[in-house]
């Protein structure tokens, strides 16, 4: 009990302080996150709409594969990305392995079906509501995708912030595609993970208190923006 | 606008569903001047038949011509445009919803924002153009369909029983502006389950019964000597009075 109390004011001290070395670690954690979820969300996104409103052979078993996909062990996300970027694997040459941006690879991977899977869900439930008006106006199932993306951007920016919270709170893939190297691949799970591992507990424990407050803020701004969207465009 | 899109013809034309037959063997002729009304009991095939006519819906059988020749299945061209029982706006402000079915109709850039304009103010929105389309109260919200239906210059506009969900002073609105869309020289094709909209906005009456044309009669006569008994215990039924 004492320990935790002492962790824990560690921690404050820590925070309250803009530790440097901690500072970095949060900086670097926001910084692959957030690129992970824009090339998620480039990606994910007009893939979801195109399963919701296309009228291809095998969108019913596009649509399982997605769901299924959001259950992806992350540690094999990791593993497959690995295997890519090792020097013996097809993209080798890049030189990529243990360098932040495999790490941005790696949860873009992971949370891509993430993204595209709930968009899908979104956009189909509009499509449902404004298929026939689409249509009569003359609309092409890319174009409606589009309208489609377009109209519901409000829960499509809920859905980015879910994905932010799933990459930022992961810690198997950054593992093992970034190595947790400190100074240069070390992010807030890997150094959580590291630290509690050697005993070091209010670095840990001031970490973990910043990414759960990370995760809190961003469910927070996605219910302000579902909020305010709703009053202001119905 | 060329007047070949006319006579608007159904000829044997079927819709299955589910292996129920919702219309059958359905044969009928629209001329582009005279407002028509389909009339007819729940479940007559009132809505489908629009849907066909206007290509939402391929029909199982039979075909679809406009002027002799035969429409493409599922292609709205914009000669024609729709109105649906409940409208559906984009999360954009009310001009925006009236712009983008111009964009899609391919009218150049420089004119949407004028012929946008336009129509809102001839139903009435004039002052509402900036305003998020879906916070409108509903009856706004059908105008502003109608806004963008008539901007779009249909040839035929066909409306499906568009004030069913509507209080009597915005459905006395909607009525009148159909009434002024039909007077500038758009062809009329409407469903309401309201004999006395019928009655006031009908020149013509097309009565369906379980997915057949029961009969085609012109207004005046259909409401005072119904031809068919299907179409006189429907009046009876609906207005018992007379």
């Amino acid at each position: 009990m004492n320990t935790l109390v002492e962790s824990c004011l560690t921690a404050l001290t820590l925070i309250i302080g803009f530790d440097n070395q901690l500072l970095a670690v949060i900086l670097l954690s926001l910084k692959i996150s957030l690129a992970a979820v824009c090339l998620a969300s480039l990606l994910g996104f007009p893939i979801g709409a195109l399963v919701a409103v296309g009228r291809f052979p095998g969108r019913r078993f596009a649509t399982v594969l997605l769901n299924a996909l959001i259950g992806l062990p992350a540690v094999v996300v990791g593993l497959f990305v690995y295997l890519m970027l090792s020097r013996s694997g097809p993209l080798g040459e890049l030189g990529l392995l243990f360098t932040p941006t495999a790490m941005v690879i790696a949860q873009t991977v992971l949370i891509t079906p993430l993204l595209a899977a709930l968009a899908r869900q979104v956009i189909e439930d509009a499509w449902r509501e404004y298929q026939e008006q689409l249509i009569s106006l003359g609309a092409s199932r890319p174009r409606a995708a589009l309208t489609l993306m377009w109209d519901t951007r409000f829960s499509l920016a809920t859905v980015v912030m879910v994905g932010f919270g799933r990459a930022v709170a992961e810690v198997g893939t950054v593992m093992i595609v970034g190595g947790n190297i400190a100074g240069v691949t070390r992010v807030m799970t890997t150094t959580i993970a590291l630290e509690t591992s050697k005993g070091e507990l209010p670095l840990a424990m001031a970490l973990g208190i910043v990414l759960v407050a990370v995760v809190f803020l961003m469910n927070g701004m996605a219910y302000v923006t579902r909020e305010w969207s709703m009053r202001r465009y119905g | 606008m060329s007047e070949n899109l006319f006579p608007l013809v159904m000829e044997g034309v079927s819709f299955h569903h589910n292996g129920q037959t919702i219309v059958d063997n359905m044969t009928l002729c629209l001329d582009g001047a005279t407002r028509t009304i389909i009339l007819g009991a729940n479940g007559a095939g009132k809505s489908v038949t629009m849907r066909v006519l206007h290509g939402l819906i391929a029909p199982t059988s039979g075909r679809i011509t406009w002027g002799g020749q035969v429409a493409r299945p599922l292609s709205a061209s914009n000669k024609q445009a729709m109105v649906f029982q409940k409208p559906v706006m984009l999360r954009t402000s009310a001009l925006r919803n009236v712009t983008y079915a111009l964009k899609l109709a391919g009218v150049p850039n420089l004119e949407r924002l004028a012929r946008a304009r336009q129509a809102m103010v001839r139903v009435g929105l004039g002052h509402l153009e900036s305003r998020a389309a879906r916070v409108l109260s509903g009856g706004e919200q059908q105008r502003l369909a109608l806004a963008r239906a008539w901007a779009l210059n249909p040839r035929v506009l066909f409306l499906d029983e568009p004030t069913a969900s509507l209080d009597p002073t915005a459905t006395r609105e909607i009525e009148e502006i159909i009434a002024e869309i039909a007077a500038a020289g758009t062809k009329i094709v409407m469903t309401t389950h309201s004999l006395g909209q019928a009655q006031r906005l009908a020149d013509e009456i097309v009565f369906l019964h379980r997915g057949r044309v029961v009969e085609q009669t012109p207004a005046t006569e259909f409401f005072q000597k119904p031809r068919s008994p299907e179409a006189a215990a429907f009046i009876k039924g609906e207005l018992p009075w007379i």
